[in-house]
């Protein structure tokens, strides 16, 4: 913050134009655009590992067979055979109520008689969610019933996954776009203050006013302009997250539920204006030195 | 002996110009401290070339001693405010050596550069006094370039806006003062640094003859302190102004030395004795 400090008579050194500019909502713009981009990329990578940690570890063990007798036999083979294995850690047969509840959307009431076979569905958790231990358990599951069918869970909702973790990068990747055009308008800005105030410049490096101390006050405007707008980007983009965040609750998906942003996420979006305002800086500064550089 | 001296001039001069006053204290002290007399500026062979065009500047050979008035004359397009340029730092020259306050300027590297430029006060023709700053502003400025702590800025800003008398104006900018009080202003920042150097750019050129006069008698009472002053004027009617000035001619970029004195100049006492 010492950076941004300044002397009255110091500040009175260029005509303080604050917010006549376009540099501050330029920056509010960038800000608001940017803090979007983020909190999309903090909840996609939150809803993406909340998605795996419930999916790691656990599979379905499937046994399809027409004779209730003969499938009542596998499941108790199955099930004996599971709680053999150390890796597995929880057993859970769904029971028929509840299958005929799941099918009875896609059969309709009059389809579920009691006579048509339903699979028995066993829920098994690892301790490991290594594809060699899924792979053991599966492996020793068939050895005891061959019709049976093992699914791990990962697999089912992987390619979500790894769309969630695309569009998570894509996200990062929009910060920094975001982050290069706002330095890029601070350049611009700092050229243009440069242009408008070089009397001052002048006559300044001509009273042995050294390149450091021209750019401190460019930089510390910058900065300041900087700062309203990113503030004012942060609170629109506050107010959109929080507005989106309670329609998301709304829908009631389980999935959108693993997307909150959480009080690490937030932290991560509040320190966007901190970030623009340094970007500023230092960016001001850099494009006033260089062009002082040009003097004699 | 120097007060007396300034003082006796000022009543012949004018009657009561409020800017005549004698030299604050806290200046007297300091340029009285000013040390023996020495070469402050040397010029060797120097060159100034604009682009690809003919020289501006040819072949300049001189020094400037501690202490010594110099007027500097010669027609327009002579190359005056080129060579001006050259003393205050605002150019390098395309060729030759330039040696100033004992350092070789040309090969200096740039950073060094600020440092000589606040022991250099520049009067410059068109003021340049910004815009936007009061004039108790503009004359601080050059103490607040060399970082003097704002509590030790106002009482010598107030004393010097005094001498030039302008202490009513201190909160005036510019744009409100007269050519002559922009004029004085001007002259008050270029001095408030206690410059060991003090370059005027034809300061008389846009006031009439009595304010001439008195600005001249400004510059004549900082020499008699210790600063050495060089003063680019068309007006020679100035150059009989100041008893112990010499002069430096410039005609086509050349300057004129038929003497030798400007190029091994005699000791300064000797220039005021003359």
């Amino acid at each position: 913050m010492n950076m941004l400090a300044a002397a009255p008579a110091d500040r009175r050194l260029l005509p303080e134009g604050r917010l006549a500019g376009p540099m501050p909502w330029v920056v509010a713009i960038m800000t608001f655009l940017t803090v979007l981009a983020a909190g999309a990329g903090i909840g996609l990578g939150n809803a993406a590992s909340g998605l795996g940690s419930q999916l790691a570890g656990r599979l379905t063990v499937q046994i399809v067979e027409a004779n209730p007798d003969y499938r009542e036999r596998q499941v108790r083979t199955v099930l004996a055979e599971l709680a053999r294995i150390p890796v597995v850690t929880e057993t859970a047969r769904v029971d028929e109520k509840r299958m005929r509840a799941l099918l009875a959307p896609w059969l309709g009431q009059d389809g579920l008689d009691a006579d048509l076979p339903v699979p028995a569905l066993i829920d098994v958790t690892l301790r490991s969610s290594e594809p060699r231990a899924i792979d053991d358990v599966a492996n020793a599951v068939r050895a005891v019933a061959p019709s049976a069918r093992v699914d791990a869970h990962a697999q089912w909702l992987g390619p979500l996954q790894g769309l969630l973790s695309t569009l998570r990068w894509l996200s990062l990747a929009l910060v920094l776009l975001m982050a290069a055009a706002m330095a890029a308008a601070v350049v611009l800005a700092a050229r243009a203050a440069l242009v408008t105030h070089r009397p001052t410049i002048d006559v300044m490096h001509l009273m042995g006013a050294t390149d450091v101390q021209i750019a401190r006050l460019f930089q510390r405007r910058a900065a300041l302009d900087a700062l309203f707008g990113a503030l004012l980007g942060l609170v629109c983009a506050a107010l959109v997250i929080l507005g989106l965040s309670g329609r998301l609750s709304a829908v009631g998906a389980a999935l959108l539920d693993q997307g909150g942003l959480g009080w690490q996420g937030w932290l991560i979006l509040l320190l966007v204006p901190v970030g623009a305002v340094a970007l500023a800086l230092v960016t001001a500064r850099w494009t006033v030195v260089r062009a002082l550089a040009r003097m004699l | 002996m120097l007060l007396a001296d300034m003082s006796q001039k000022r009543n012949r001069l004018c009657a009561q110009p409020l800017y005549a006053r004698a030299i604050p204290v806290r200046w007297q002290a300091h340029f009285g401290a000013a040390g023996p007399m020495t070469n402050i500026v040397q010029f060797e062979n120097v060159g100034l070339r604009y682009g690809t065009g003919a020289e501006t500047l040819s072949d300049l050979s001189f020094s400037l001693s501690r202490g010594a008035f110099y007027f500097l004359t010669g027609p327009s397009g002579a190359g005056k405010t080129s060579l001006l340029k050259l003393l205050y730092l605002a150019q390098r020259p395309s060729r030759g050596q330039i040696r100033m306050f004992g350092e070789d300027l040309v090969t200096a590297p740039r950073e060094r550069l600020p440092a000589f430029r606040r022991r250099i006060g520049v009067v410059f023709q068109d003021f340049r006094l910004v815009e936007h700053l009061s004039a108790f502003d503009n004359v601080a400025l050059p103490l607040r370039v060399a970082g003097t702590d704002e509590r030790e800025i106002a009482e010598p800003v107030r004393e010097m806006l005094a001498w030039v008398g302008l202490q009513d104006r201190a909160e005036a900018r510019p744009a409100t003062l007269s050519g002559g009080e922009q004029q004085r202003v001007a002259i008050a920042r270029a001095v408030i640094g206690r410059p060991d150097l003090l370059v005027a750019d034809e300061p008389t050129g846009n006031v009439d003859p009595e304010m001439a006069q008195r600005l001249l008698h400004l510059f004549d009472g900082l020499n008699r302190l210790g600063t050495t002053v060089v003063v680019a004027t068309h007006d020679l009617h100035l150059l009989s102004r100041v008893g112990t000035a010499q002069m430096m001619r410039l005609d086509r970029g050349k300057l004129s030395d038929p003497t030798g004195a400007l190029r091994y100049p005699p000791l300064a006492e000797e220039v005021r004795a003359g």
